[in-house]
């Protein structure tokens, strides 16, 4: 038996939340949604799961080959299921010259992985300026963005995983 | 140092100016009805005589971009509003955002007014949580106030404003990028012609403007565009914001006159401060990691648009980037041709390849493995993707190719030495410790 993609309540928020987005768009231009569309798929399930990328498709007249070519070209959209945190490392020039390099060392360290890799806890990869260069050395945690970070800083955003 | 009115941070740091209450209250949408008094050719021609030039990095005069769009076409019109801030080294964007919002509304309620545009897209990129949630609001303000919606401020002008947020990638802050992903496609950038303003977001007529541009717009019809054009440079109206960031005392974004020279950005008390102690200057990038680099001799020079481009570089996105001398350029080089390998969009050959080669060759060296040809061979590489002198000769669609090779270029170049030395003693003379002599890891 299939296992259901959405529960009933995802399922509403879905329905109503590509209403609202296929609002801003020529109504001839379905597809044009496709960023929003992923992202509020992203949004309920954590990820881009196969059967969703069907589903967003199939609403936007468009092909499960055009949802998967925008999945995979965008790093922020996971086409496989993440860690339950996702931490992105800012190691561009600003940020190294303010010690990302060692922000980065220290996350390895304590969480147990290298950079460019996940487990299920932990996606943990280098990104490219967040367009917080002066505040770096500074990374995002499920796309919520820390700055200015110190040791200390780093110690009390770890203890907070769970 | 030449003191400036505040055009774009007059409000930052009031309490409540990312709210409307608190917009209005310093005379916010007093701008919108005068534009709306007027008729929208008079809106562009007023931009047109103000000198306003994008503050994307390009510096093209706004009101001749808006000028192409075709008088005739029986098409719809589009603003494509480009918060897609992601080159290295600038956050002004996020600023103006997270500051003052309904700077940027206004910016682009005007904006559409002027080129009978009724649906706004702004593309936020989508690292951009926290800010695009505040923009969000204050969308929502807009809409909630009658600013935007069925009437414009109580004309009988549609207006839809609608925030795209992007899904990680650099190449979309390029504008045809921009528009394929705003089609809802991978951001492959498209040939030049026919330019947006003529072909350009669902096939029709397209303003692409970054947010900076059109925060100006507000205060240009406010205070007329002579007062705006006078701020500035005989060919360049108004102030910048420069995002300082790197080896420096006090990083931040400041609004500056067109005419503070980069070493005054540096060292003035009230700017950035000084370096960190007992360091000096080694190299400064002055427009985002794109601009070819300058050395420590070359900083008396204006942040402009046409200063830089007679020292062979660019304003490009007002983001400045100070290296100290106990920083090595070979390891900030490869952070920079990684960057670049990265986020190369895969569609021109010379690009594809070129920016991942840059980056293994400069690894190479930086690591103590480089060999007698390796700089012949980078420079060789980056010839390649865009040879340089001038700029804007790249082999690619677009200019991320040029971005690519401008570093490359201008740190080899201008530091031959000490890429050679890295190859003569076979190690870095910097050695292999993590960066960080400062800032909070220090």
């Amino acid at each position: 038996m299939a296992v259901l993609l959405f529960s009933a309540e995802q399922q509403q928020k879905f329905d109503s939340g590509l209403v609202e987005i296929l609002s801003h768009y020529p109504a001839d231009r379905k597809s044009a949604a496709m960023l929003p569309a992923l992202r509020l798929l992203q949004s309920l399930k954590g990820w881009l799961p196969p059967a969703g990328l069907e589903q967003v498709a199939e609403r936007l007249g468009t092909t499960r080959e055009k949802a998967y070519e925008v999945a995979t070209f965008y790093v922020m959209f996971f086409t496989r299921q993440p860690g339950k945190y996702v931490l992105d490392v800012c190691t561009n020039l600003s940020c190294s010259l303010r010690g990302a390099e060692k922000v980065l060392a220290a996350l390895e360290q304590k969480l147990g992985l290298k950079a460019g890799s996940a487990n299920d806890r932990f996606t943990l990869r280098e990104t490219e300026c967040l367009a917080s260069c002066g505040t770096g050395p500074c990374l995002q945690v499920n796309e919520d963005h820390h700055e200015s970070l110190t040791p200390a800083k780093l110690d009390a955003l770890v203890a907070t995983f769970t | 140092m030449i003191e400036v009115e505040k055009v774009i941070t007059k409000n930052w740091g009031r309490p409540g100016s990312n709210t409307l209450d608190g917009y209005r209250s310093t005379g916010g949408y007093r701008a919108l009805e005068k534009a709306l008094a007027q008729a929208p050719a008079q809106v562009t021609e007023e931009v047109k005589r103000s000198n306003l030039r994008g503050r994307g990095g390009a510096g093209f005069p706004t009101g001749m971009k808006w000028g192409f769009v075709p008088k005739d076409n029986p098409k719809p019109v589009y603003l494509a509003v480009n918060a897609d801030e992601s080159e290295p080294g600038t956050f002004k964007d996020r600023y103006i955002l997270e500051n003052d919002p309904h700077l940027l509304l206004e910016g682009i309620a005007i904006t559409c007014y002027a080129l009978n545009c009724h649906q706004a897209y702004i593309y936020s990129r989508g690292e951009f949580k926290g800010p695009s949630a505040t923009l969000d609001r204050a969308i929502a303000e807009a809409y909630a106030a009658g600013i935007f919606g069925k009437q414009l401020m109580g004309k009988p002008f549609a207006l839809d404003v609608y925030q795209v947020r992007g899904a990680g990638a650099y190449i979309c802050g390029e504008e045809t990028a921009l528009l394929e992903s705003l089609e809802g496609k991978k951001g492959w950038p498209r040939l030049k012609p026919p330019f947006p303003a003529v072909v350009g977001l669902f096939g029709a007529p397209t303003v692409v403007n970054n947010v900076e541009t059109l925060a100006n717009v507000p205060a240009i019809l406010d205070r007329g565009a002579a007062w705006y054009a006078g701020l500035g440079t005989e060919k360049s109206g108004g102030t910048r914001l420069i995002c300082l960031s790197g080896s420096v005392n006090r990083p931040g974004v400041y609004e500056c006159s067109m005419k503070t020279t980069l070493k005054e950005l540096i060292f003035e008390p009230t700017l950035g401060g000084g370096m960190p102690p007992g360091r000096q200057v080694k190299a400064v990038i002055p427009g985002g990691s794109s601009a070819p680099v300058l050395s420590a001799d070359e900083l008396d020079v204006a942040m402009e648009f046409e200063a830089l481009k007679a020292k062979n570089t660019m304003a490009g996105s007002g983001g400045v980037i100070v290296m100290d001398d106990a920083t090595c350029l070979v390891r900030s080089l490869w952070r920079v041709a990684r960057f670049y390998a990265e986020e190369s969009c895969g569609q021109c050959t010379p690009c594809r390849e070129g920016t991942p080669w840059q980056t293994r060759i400069l690894r190479k060296i930086e690591e103590g493995r480089g060999e007698a040809g390796d700089l012949e061979l980078l420079l060789h590489v980056a010839s390649t993707i865009a040879p340089f002198p001038p700029i804007g000769l790249g082999n690619t669609i677009c200019a991320l190719g040029d971005a690519a090779a401008l570093p490359v270029h201008s740190f080899v170049s201008k530091f031959k030495l000490e890429f050679q030395s890295h190859i003569a003693q076979r190690k870095c003379p910097f050695g292999d410790a993590p960066w960080g002599h400062f800032g909070g890891f220090a």
